[in-house]
Formats: C-alpha cells, sequence, structure tokens
C-alpha cells in the first residue's frame, strides 16, 4: 500500500469577483509515495505545492482526478487519526497556551487525560518550547509558532506527516534541529512529505523529490537522478597559489575569481577529475580551501522550467 | 461524540477568556442601578419594572452574544487560518459545525444562568426593602417562579438566533453575517405580519410569497412571554411546549444547511 497516491489531480480557482476566469492551480499531478519515503515536494512561490498538501488535507476539493492516503480516500477520518500535518505559516488560537493547544488537538485524537499530559509535555520538550508552555500563543514569535506547529503535527504517532514549508519562519539552529527532527521520524518509518523551495533541504533529507512549476510537475525521481543536478563541474578553493602557477594551468580552468591575496576561487571541468590539478596545485606550494560539486541551484533549474512553460 | 463536546469545550474556553463575562457584572450593575433609581423614584411599581427591564435586559445582552461569538463561530477560524490543522484532524466537518454550536450554547445557557440569579437576588432584595413579598398592583410575586418561563423562552430564542449566526458564519463574512443575523432576528419579531399579508395586497403571488417568506424565516415573537409573565397572566405549557419543539426544529433544519454549506467549502 503506497503512502500518498494522486491520480491526474487538478485544482482549478475562480479569479475575479465581476467577470471570474479560471486559475488552474495545479494540472493533473500524478505521484506516488511509498511508506517510510521522505519525499520533498519542491518549487518556486506559487507553484502549487500548498494547493497539493491542502487537496491531500481535503480542505479544498479537487476540480478533477484523485487522491488517497494509506489507501483511503483524503478526508477519511480513520486516516486521519493517522497524518499529521503542518499548515504553511501556521496560526493557532491566541487565547491558548502552547499546553492547552496541544491537550485540545490531543483530546480530539482520543487520547486519555494521563496520556494527553504525558504526550503533551515530551513533545513541547522535543521541539524546544518546555519553557515557554504556559505562555499564551499571541506572544509567541513566527519560529515559536512554527516550532507548536510542527509539534502538533506529531502529536498522534503519525504513520504519514505532512509538512508545508517546515522551515520557514526558523532560525539557523531552528532549522537545524527541524532537520534532525524529520530524520528521527524517518528512522522511525514515518513517511514525511514536505514541500519546500529550498533545494539543501531537499538534499539533506530526501530520498525523492518531486518538482512543480507553474502548477504541473516537471520532474520527479531521486535528486542525483534528475538531470539538472547532476554535477556539471568543480569549485575548488586554494590559497598560496601565485599568479606564475596560475598562468602556467590556465588552459585546465574554466573559469578564475580572486578571493584575496593569492587565494582564488577556480572553477573546473567535470573531467578529468580536480585531484589531478590540485595535486599538481600542491606541488607547487598551493594548499586547498575547499573543494566543491558545481551543480545547478534549484532557483536556476525553477527560471529555466518557467521559462520553458511560457508560451512563447 | 466526544470530538464534539472538546470543540464546545474549547469555544465555552474562547468566549470565556475574550471576556464575555463581563456583560454579567454589567447586567448585574445596571439591575442594581436601576433598582436604587426607581426606589427613590417609583410609586409602588418597581418590581414589576425591574421584571420588565430585567428580561428584556437578558434577551439584548443574550442576543448581543449570539450574534457577535456566532458570526465569528467558523469563519474567525477560516479568516485567521485556524481551520487548518483543527481540520486534520480527527474530525468532520459535520462535528465541528456541532461542537461550534453546542460550545456557544453552552456559553448563552451559562450567561443566562448567572443572569438569573442575578435577576431574582435583586428581585428578591427590592421586596425585602419593601416589606412584602406580594402586592395585588404587581400582578404577580416578587421571586414569581413563572419569571422561569419567560427566561426559558429567552434561551430558545437565543438559540434560534447562534444558529441562524452559525449558518451565516459557514459562508460569509462576519460583517455580512452581522447584518443578516440582525435582520433575520428584527423580522422574527414581526414575522407574524406575513401570515396576514394577504389581507393587506390584492396580488396573489406576493400573498403566496408572503406566506411562504413567513414559513421560512424564524417565528421569534411567540417565544416572547415576557410581557405575559410580567403582568402575571398565564403562560399554558402546551404553548411552551410548542415553542420548543419548534425551535428544536427550526434550529436542526438550520444546522443541517450549515453543515451541508460547510461540508462543501474550499479553505484557500
Amino acid at each position: 500500500m503506497l503512502a500518498i497516491e494522486t491520480d491526474s489531480l487538478s485544482k482549478s480557482f475562480a479569479v475575479g469577483f465581476w467577470r471570474p476566469r479560471s486559475y488552474r492551480a495545479l494540472e493533473g499531478l500524478t505521484l506516488a509515495v511509498e511508506q517510510g519515503e521522505t519525499f520533498g515536494f519542491l518549487g518556486p512561490n506559487g507553484a502549487g505545492k500548498t494547493t497539493t498538501l491542502k487537496l491531500l488535507m481535503q480542505l479544498i476539493y479537487p476540480t478533477s482526478g484523485r487522491a488517497e492516503v494509506l489507501g483511503r480516500p483524503v478526508g477519511d477520518v480513520g486516516v486521519k487519526r493517522r497524518i499529521g500535518y503542518l499548515p504553511e505559516s501556521p496560526y493557532f488560537y491566541d487565547y491558548l497556551t502552547a499546553e492547552e493547544l496541544l491537550s485540545y488537538f490531543a483530546s480530539l485524537f482520543g487520547y486519555a487525560a494521563a496520556d494527553r499530559r504525558r504526550r503533551v509535555s515530551a513533545l513541547l520538550d522535543e521541539v524546544g518550547i518546555a519553557a515557554e508552555r504556559r505562555l499564551p500563543l499571541r506572544k509567541f514569535s513566527k519560529g515559536m509558532l512554527q516550532r507548536v506547529g510542527i509539534a502538533q503535527a506529531i502529536l498522534n504517532d503519525p504513520d504519514v506527516v505532512f509538512l508545508d514549508e517546515p522551515m520557514s519562519g526558523l532560525d539557523p539552529l531552528g532549522r537545524r534541529e527541524v532537520r534532525n527532527l524529520i530524520l528521527r521520524l524517518r528512522d522511525r518509518g514515518c513517511t514525511v512529505f514536505f514541500s519546500s523551495h529550498v533545494l539543501a533541504d531537499a538534499e539533506a533529507l530526501c530520498s525523492r523529490v518531486a518538482i512543480l512549476a507553474q502548477g504541473k510537475l516537471v520532474a520527479t525521481g531521486r535528486m542525483s537522478e534528475i538531470h539538472a543536478f547532476q554535477v556539471r563541474g568543480w569549485d575548488l578553493v586554494v590559497g598560496g597559489l601565485s599568479p606564475d602557477t596560475l598562468h602556467k594551468h590556465a588552459g585546465r580552468i574554466t573559469k578564475v575569481a580572486r578571493v584575496a591575496e593569492n587565494q582564488y576561487a577556480l572553477e573546473l571541468p567535470l573531467n578529468p577529475t580536480p585531484d589531478l590539478l590540485l595535486t599538481d596545485l600542491m606541488t607547487e606550494g598551493a594548499y586547498l580551501i575547499s573543494l566543491n560539486p558545481l551543480r545547478e541551484t534549484l532557483e536556476d533549474y525553477f527560471v529555466a522550467q518557467v521559462q520553458k512553460q511560457r508560451p512563447r | 461524540m466526544s470530538a464534539i463536546r472538546h470543540i464546545a469545550v474549547n469555544v465555552f474556553r474562547e468566549s470565556v477568556r475574550d471576556k464575555v463575562p463581563y456583560n454579567l457584572v454589567l447586567f448585574a450593575l445596571m439591575l442594581m442601578g436601576v433598582s436604587y433609581l426607581l426606589g427613590q423614584l417609583s410609586a409602588g411599581q418597581e418590581i414589576k419594572i425591574i421584571k420588565d427591564l430585567g428580561l428584556a435586559a437578558m434577551s439584548l445582552f443574550g442576543s448581543f452574544i449570539a450574534v457577535f461569538i456566532g458570526i465569528g463561530l467558523v469563519s474567525k477560524e477560516v479568516e485567521r487560518r485556524s481551520i487548518y490543522a483543527l481540520l486534520a484532524k480527527p474530525i468532520s466537518r459535520r462535528q465541528l459545525v456541532m461542537g461550534k454550536y453546542l460550545g456557544l450554547v453552552l456559553t448563552l445557557l451559562v450567561n443566562i444562568a448567572v443572569m438569573t440569579v442575578a435577576f431574582y437576588t435583586v428581585l428578591g432584595v427590592m421586596a425585602w426593602m419593601d416589606g412584602s413579598w406580594f402586592r395585588p398592583h404587581w400582578g404577580a410575586s416578587a421571586l414569581d417562579p413563572a419569571l422561569l418561563k419567560a427566561i426559558a423562552m429567552i434561551g430558545l430564542q437565543l438559540m434560534i438566533v447562534t444558529a441562524v449566526a452559525l449558518l451565516f458564519s459557514t459562508f460569509s463574512s462576519p460583517m455580512l453575517a452581522a447584518g443578516l443575523t440582525f435582520g433575520l432576528y428584527i423580522i422574527g419579531h414581526f414575522n407574524a405580519d406575513l401570515k396576514n399579508f394577504e389581507a393587506v395586497v390584492d396580488s396573489r403571488p406576493i400573498a403566496y410569497l408572503a406566506r411562504a417568506m413567513y414559513y421560512l424565516l424564524p417565528n421569534l415573537a411567540p417565544l416572547d412571554v415576557k410581557a405575559q409573565v410580567v403582568h402575571g397572566v398565564h403562560v399554558p405549557a402546551g404553548l411552551l411546549l410548542f415553542n420548543t419543539a419548534y425551535a428544536l426544529v427550526y434550529i436542526a433544519a438550520l444546522l443541517v444547511v450549515a453543515t451541508f454549506i460547510f461540508a462543501r467549502r474550499d479553505f484557500k
């Protein structure tokens, strides 16, 4: 049984008040996510990521197509017991404290009072807001609300968790904690379906990704399998490099940028491998600062895809 | 059923934290102030006036709560997007509508109960100061239990108004919902005129339309037995039972329509 399955899922909205016209937010999305996968749903703003997640949560109804979660139609109350959902930029009742909110949501899952208390307490610790448990949510920062949102999404030990831009509003420490949390969920066997427009998040976490542009699925598979994200060269930063040495090896370098005195960032072709040049440079007194593969960024990829989709 | 209860309790908690109970303090202060003034000015009619005023205030305060909280019950959740996380929990949209409604009804009932206690207390104090529990020109005793009949009917009226507000809240903005609910509340008190519209117009289609509106719109006037109770006129149990049945059927119909609309709505 698949964790998530969509078949030709489409959604159109009426735009405009006096003369409404149809706006296609999602077009024919067919997707299959296996149980236990960490699946990245990538795309620029307005690509249709949130629309898809709302369709999977039955917050909106599809114009055509169908969607299933854990083998049942979306919106099935039995399935909702086994899933978690973090909306984009979540907002919760500001008259409640974090503890009360989680306890309220836990009661909707049917947990008994003692179990609720234990579960809520552990979750507040896990997302790092235990100290603010009795503070009204209206006093929470965006990052803290995001943590509450994550806590309520995993309140029921879900089999599938849907996270809409989970890193949004978080500081670097918070982002790392969320990454670690997603990895822990994956280790527990939980299917994680998360949307993001940050390639680094997907690279660090996902077993597979799908890329959406202007409501259409443009690529799906492992990051390494998607042609655009394969290594297309090397970025070598070296120090102790004299201009003469640099000039001598100029034919093996695609692009040179001076970083500091005797320090250069060198762009190298994919082949030959950079170790050969690096060895030669080091024998002539240079030292390695960094070496990274060069890939097209997600942003570059989006721009290219969006341009491809535009009518000429 | 448990989910509905938890949602209802949360609505009650929200109204308490939104300082709705402050209206009770206002109600008590108003009653005490008016009683003091009447003690200085009136010519033996103060008990009757306090009864009149107390019941009217109960109805008015309750209506404000029913309308202003009722219109926000669903629309506020949608506007603030808190509904996203809530609907992802194992509840149906029908349970959400029911829970919201019962939560506000619970708030109203608690309000009415507290107001009733304050009302009887003021009446008791006034009668004690007057030195008598009953005088013939009052029409009924100061602590007349029949007042509870009028209060129960006010409760039913408010339950209908809440259901109307909730219905509008499922598909319109709070401002529009408030206007529509207040409109229906006022029409509801003059609904009987629609029944006899054919006596004043010649056009048959308009007469039929008026008759249809009479059955469709809430008929709140028969539930208003304040004047009878204050003047000591007997309110038969049959009328109370009929009113109760009417209110419950009307509320059920409103909730069915509200659920039907809400269940099909997109939350963009």
